[in-house]
């Protein structure tokens, strides 16, 4: 009854071509951002922003970086642990190397190193299609999983093989390690993911993105009108990894606080690819749903029947109930929570008339 | 130039002043390399028929094997576990067809791929719920496999060939054998290949796509419970087991995703390559290479046959 765009006229292209083209959503937009930049930090319980709305966050840039390259670009990726696992330990050795630099730059820079990573291992892209490409990625997930265990250089020779997160701070205020409280390591988190997001959603609103989306739907197609093959699929491989990478240092700096090998390996790849197929291939905002059911539907079952039965059995019953989640989610709406998401809204238009 | 010798020469003056100790590392990979070319075979067969990537094939082999220990712990008699172990494999391609496949006729295979993987998960939590997550042992004595060794005396060393490896390898090779007359005498072998080469054409000429399915599936539960029994021997019925079924990826994309023969060779490349680089060149590198070189060799084939050795060649058209 509220959301209807009855009066809202567009005058320009650019209003046309609007990401949020209706008011309604640009003002639940704006109302959602303040909820999470004011209300969350200083509402919500330190168990809610460390275990909940911090990870959901992270995962969901990771599940954005992955849904680049297999929702728009159309390249199947199984390695996402191992990049996010290179921006993790660039940014360990960044931080010291240049201990004065702010660490949130380094988060940044950090994600060219796994997008270095993503670029050499995206390049059998041109030859390799489909599943066969699978196996490209799960070399280089193997590859790093070894390397981040094999080169002691990387965790600064330490005994234990994991890299400890050091204090960090923005003006003075501690925003990794151990002091650091959980509101400003989630307001962090939380600016960083929103920039990123703005980049993802221009890049494919935009020429690139289009690009990508007509190499997915058929390359050969997408050659003979004039897109360059192998410079699209490995600029799709790079970027990815980028956002992955920042993500995979957001999880450690921000979120674990220490890391070992087994914080990037294979299961990893395989939550985000859950979460981008359930939130929908080729949808930013299906990147949100998707690790925000995903990541917390474990977390739920735990709370529900926590008290009932014990831990390992919760433990089973909620991978079975995930398992068949995800084929009934594939079954009733393959193209994701997103597609539901967008059928809710045009019934909501309507309602409560018929037509 | 050190780094180059170490390459180049050291390993092969190795491989000649030891021959006992390369023919033992060729044998290690002649056997894990069938290993490998059993559960790619069990890909292979539901690739061929459904064009669906089954992701779940490395849990089936664990869930044979483990209900097969499971049974036996129950005090039924090793046999009629086994048998058991069959039907339990059959009702779980009958269910698998019925809740999965059928419902997601049609869809792209990436989404068919996802859904085995949700399948995985699945059966990962329905298995660790009824038999528990700590590893088992194989029953293998009372299936009647032998468990010593041969220790044959060559080259001035001992040459050990566990009876058990012997026996994965002769059976791998009557289930290739099976297979192959399966698809190739058989009316339901026909029907199958008819199946995998066009879904509606075979529609068109009464052949039942469920019911092939159902019948795919059970074949590669069986290659399943027989992978697992296999494995299960060599060390124990864990969850860990289908770790392998990640081993077994390179393998199929090496041979070709729909070819049974590649399975068999990509197999035994795979396993030759990987103990073969591990014993003589992962020290140099610092170990385990294992974990990641059956990926490299199959990139390298890949980069010169991007069909895989045995694939189909597809020609592709706007």
């Amino acid at each position: 009854m509220f959301y209807r765009e009855n009066g809202q006229f567009k005058t320009s292209y650019a209003a046309d071509q609007a990401v949020f083209p209706i008011l309604q959503d640009r003002i639940a937009l704006a109302a959602l951002l303040f909820v999470l930049f004011v209300v969350v930090p200083f509402t919500f319980s330190d168990f809610w922003l460390n275990s909940v709305l911090t990870p959901t966050l992270i995962f969901a840039l990771a599940a954005i970086g992955l849904n680049l390259l297999t929702g728009y670009a159309g390249q199947l990726s199984l390695g996402t642990g191992g990049f996010m696992g290179c921006g993790a330990y660039a940014c360990y050795k960044l931080t010291t190397i240049f201990p004065d630099v702010n660490i949130i730059i380094l988060i940044f820079l950090s994600g060219i190193f796994a997008a270095a990573i993503g670029f050499i291992f995206g390049l059998p892209s041109l030859r390799i299609k489909g599943f066969y490409l699978a196996i490209a990625t799960l070399a280089s997930q193997f590859f790093l999983e070894w390397a981040f265990g094999r080169i002691a250089w990387l965790y600064n020779y330490n005994a234990s093989g994991a890299i400890e997160v050091p204090t960090r701070t923005l003006f003075e205020l501690p925003i990794t390690g151990p002091t650091a409280t959980s509101a400003t390591r989630y307001l962090v988190v939380l600016a960083i993911v929103l920039v990123l997001t703005f980049v993802a959603s221009n890049l494919v609103h935009g020429r690139i993105g289009r690009a990508w989306m007509a190499v997915r739907d058929m390359d050969i197609a997408a050659e003979l009108i004039g897109i360059r093959l192998l410079r699209t699929k490995l600029l799709a491989f790079t970027i990815s990894s980028y956002f992955c990478g920042v993500a995979g240092a957001m999880m450690v700096f921000l979120w674990l606080g220490a890391a070992e090998v087994e914080s990037f390996d294979i299961n990893h790849s395989f939550l985000i690819l859950f979460m981008v197929i359930i939130g929908g291939l080729g949808s930013i905002i299906g990147c949100f749903m998707g690790a925000i059911f995903i990541w917390n539907l474990p977390i739920l079952l735990r709370s529900t029947f926590g008290g009932l039965i014990d831990a390992a059995t919760v433990e089973h019953i909620s991978f079975m109930i995930v398992g068949a989640l995800i084929i009934f989610f594939l079954i009733v709406e393959p193209h994701g929570l997103a597609r539901l998401w967008q059928i809710a809204k045009e019934k909501l238009r309507l309602w409560p008339f018929p037509y | 130039m050190e780094i180059l010798f170490n390459i180049f020469v050291q390993p092969f003056i190795e491989m000649f002043t030891a021959p006992d100790l390369l023919i033992q590392v060729l044998w290690e990979g002649f056997v894990s390399g069938t290993l490998y070319a059993l559960i790619a075979l069990g890909f292979v067969l539901i690739f061929k028929a459904s064009g669906v990537f089954n992701f779940a094939q490395g849990i089936m082999v664990v869930f044979g094997a483990l209900s097969l220990v499971g049974l036996y712990s129950l005090g039924v008699p090793a046999y009629v576990a086994l048998a058991l172990c069959i039907l339990i494999m059959f009702l779980l391609a009958a269910t698998v067809e019925r809740f999965v496949m059928r419902p997601l006729v049609n869809q792209e295979p990436i989404i068919l791929f996802m859904a085995t993987i949700g399948l995985t998960f699945f059966l990962i939590g329905f298995g660790e719920f009824v038999f528990g997550g700590e590893p088992k042992l194989m029953i293998t004595e009372e299936l009647g496999l032998p468990t010593g060794s041969y220790d044959i005396e060559a080259f001035g060393g001992l040459i050990i060939l566990q009876q058990i490896d012997i026996s994965a390898a002769l059976i791998a090779g009557a289930m290739v054998a099976a297979l192959a007359v399966f698809f190739n005498k058989t009316r339901i072998g026909r029907a199958l290949r008819a199946v995998a080469d066009d879904h509606q054409a075979a529609m068109s000429v009464g052949i039942t796509l469920q019911q092939i399915w159902v019948i795919v599936w059970f074949a590669a539960g069986i290659v399943a419970l027989a992978t697992g029994i296999m494995w299960g021997a060599r060390s124990d019925v864990s969850f860990a087991l289908q770790i392998i079924a990640l081993k077994a990826l390179p393998v199929l994309i090496l041979g070709g995703l729909t070819s049974i023969p590649g399975a068999i060779v990509g197999g035994l490349i795979i396993g030759l390559s990987e103990k073969m680089l591990e014993f003589y060149w992962g020290p140099m590198l610092g170990g385990s290479i294992e974990s990641w070189v059956p990926y490299f060799v199959a990139l390298i084939f890949l980069w010169f046959m991007p069909q895989g050795l045995f694939g189909e060649r597809i020609i592709e058209r706007v």
